[in-house]
């Protein structure tokens, strides 16, 4: 499947929950499949932190171009695109396409940089609704996202309630935990802190604070993965690099000696991970992007009662948690299940065997894509005559 | 076993359009009768995927959980009528699984193979072996049955805790059985409900 990326200008000024206003601004999107005569078959992926809309398929002629979520979501695949019309949107705020802090600001034509306005999950979800408008799609088939796109697919439910009929969230969380924000400010820090980060204006300094970024993903990486799967795939094994140049100290205690280079397989991994992540991410999105996963908090305004702020939704939900997903663990999302039954909503909740810690929302497990194939194939598709 | 006899009578205790949670429910297929002849709303609990996946295909809202957990994430009273079919005598925590199926329902209805069966005692009494029939078809060292119980049990279980029985079934089979329902009867429906405290 060849995907190609699309973007729409909204010239009408977006209202941010932080009280500023965006008086311009583009979304970056692609679509897959076909939209319907009745226009009912959309569904609306939403990305998490570092993805963007590519979301499927491959660009033409880049081999390995794969968008974030090609094994769910193409020809065949449990999201069939042969039957459903796929968005995926990029955030404002990102730095892959829509506005965002690289973007140039038009009222000074200069980029946004460190002056590009906070933006909420509540306000990614305004914007995209703006886009369905765009596009003439009145209700969609289904919004979906993992992590904090299951936040945003969480959020179009009650605050959209008419434009969503089923709502699927993955491995999120109604609000981020004391030890979430903890991880995030640590990254935040270490952007903040890098000498290059010069308050947010690097771009003035034609710099980037690559350390600050390469510290903060690979921060954010550990908790993706689970302690098992690192263990797994990473053990206590030495990088192949330094395999020659240090023996294990119980072998040969003389050979001891402090090193700065990464002689751990997790480390090498790590920095190799995160030095890829600060060639292509912004700080200034990535500083953003944390707060409104901090921020997020739609119980909040209703006394801690998230059953209220679910009150309005029609939609149904299907909410999916992985065993070993320790960032959005299995509780969390069992708190998301028993506020939708205090409201007595329909929703369906499958908690999936997975070893792989948070990242198995990217992963192929059979038993997920089947629970997410059946919901498609069965509720989504086959519960509306007229899809 | 559980067969389309067995629907039909937990169905005739079953008001239209109640709201009912049913505990180990499979592939959803007694839910999906009693949408379709009852119109009820509920949500089954079950806690194996691949069970959950049928459910899915069944159109059945399921939970996954273990019913032994304790249900924290269902709120009290907040179903009319909890259902427990052929899954108590699988139970390690009976007594709280009783117990929170009347914390989370007016009412819970509960069905389970009688142990007092004169076949299964036959087995024992004289053949000296643990009973095996199509009702129980598991030899002992592999069963999932760790808590069978006979009619009189289950009915003294309710006495000493004060729950109050609504209303019993019991069949040979597919047949209703009246009389001697304990020595002749394979499967027991039982409908109880928890007395207030004043």
């Amino acid at each position: 499947m060849i995907a190609s990326p699309l973007k729409m200008h909204f010239a009408e000024p977006l209202q941010l929950a932080s009280g500023d206003v965006l008086s311009e601004y583009s979304l970056a999107f692609e679509t897959y499949g076909t939209l319907n005569a009745h226009k009912t078959n959309a569904v609306l992926i939403c990305h998490a932190l570092n993805a963007s809309h590519h979301v499927a398929g491959v660009y033409e002629n880049q081999a390995k171009s794969e968008g974030w979520w090609d094994n769910m979501v193409g020809p065949g695949k449990p999201v069939d695109t042969d039957h459903l019309f796929v968005i995926g949107v990029n955030n404002l705020g990102s730095c892959f396409g829509s506005t965002g802090p690289l973007s140039t600001n038009p009222a000074t034509g200069k980029p946004y940089g460190a002056s590009f306005p906070m933006v909420t999950v509540e306000d990614w979800v305004d914007s995209h609704v703006r886009l369905l408008d765009q596009l003439g799609i009145r209700r969609l088939a289904a919004v979906m996202g993992g992590s904090l796109g299951g936040m945003q697919a969480m959020c179009m439910s009650y605050r959209y309630p008419d434009r969503v009929r089923h709502a699927i969230v993955i491995a999120a969380a109604p609000n981020l935990s004391a030890q979430n924000i903890a991880f995030n400010e640590v990254a935040r820090q270490a952007i903040m802190t890098d000498p290059d980060f010069y308050g947010g204006n690097f771009e003035a300094k034609n710099t980037v604070p690559k350390n600050g970024l390469m510290v903060a993903r690979m921060i954010g990486h550990i908790t993706y993965i689970s302690d098992d799967q690192m263990e797994t795939k990473f053990g206590r094994g030495l990088s192949k690099s330094s395999k020659d140049s240090i023996v294990p100290p119980a072998e040969s205690p003389a050979n001891l000696k402090f090193s700065s280079e990464p002689e751990f397989q997790i480390e090498s991994y790590l920095r190799y991970q995160g030095e890829k992540f600060s060639r292509y991410y912004d700080a200034n999105t990535y500083l953003r992007v944390t707060k409104a996963l901090d921020y997020f908090d739609p119980a909040a305004e209703h006394g801690g009662d998230l059953a209220k702020a679910f009150t309005p939704a029609t939609a149904k939900f299907l909410v999916i948690s992985f065993t070993t997903d320790w960032r959005f663990s299995p509780a969390r999302s069992r708190e998301i299940v028993k506020a939708l039954l205090d409201d007595k909503k329909e929703v369906t909740y499958a908690e999936i065997d997975a070893p792989h810690g948070h990242d198995a929302f990217l992963l192929d497990n059979a038993l997920y894509h089947r629970t997410v194939r059946a919901y498609f194939e069965h509720v989504v598709i086959g519960g509306e005559v007229n899809l | 076993m559980i067969t389309r006899a067995d629907f039909e009578a937990i169905a005739t205790w079953i008001p239209a359009g109640s709201r009912v949670l049913d505990l180990g429910c499979g592939d959803g297929s007694l839910l999906a009768y009693l949408k379709a002849t009852r119109n009820v709303e509920g949500y089954g609990i079950e806690n194996d995927g691949a069970s959950i996946v049928r459910c899915i295909q069944t159109g059945v809202n399921v939970i996954q959980m273990n019913i032994e957990s304790g249900m924290k994430e269902i709120a009290d009273q907040s179903f009319d009528i909890v259902i427990l079919s052929q899954t108590l005598q699988a139970m390690k925590r009976t007594e709280s699984v009783v117990a929170d199926m009347l914390r989370v329902g007016r009412e819970a209805i509960v069905t389970f193979p009688n142990f007092g069966y004169w076949r299964h005692r036959v087995q024992i009494a004289l053949g000296g072996h643990m009973p095996v029939s199509n009702d129980l078809p598991y030899q002992w060292f592999d069963t999932p049955n760790v808590h069978l119980c006979t009619i009189a049990d289950f009915e003294a279980f309710c006495r000493d805790r004060k729950y109050r029985l609504l209303g019993r079934m019991v069949f040979n089979h597919e047949r209703e059985q009246t009389v001697l329902p304990n020595l002749l009867g394979t499967l027991a429906l039982y409908r109880l409900t928890r007395d207030r405290v004043a």
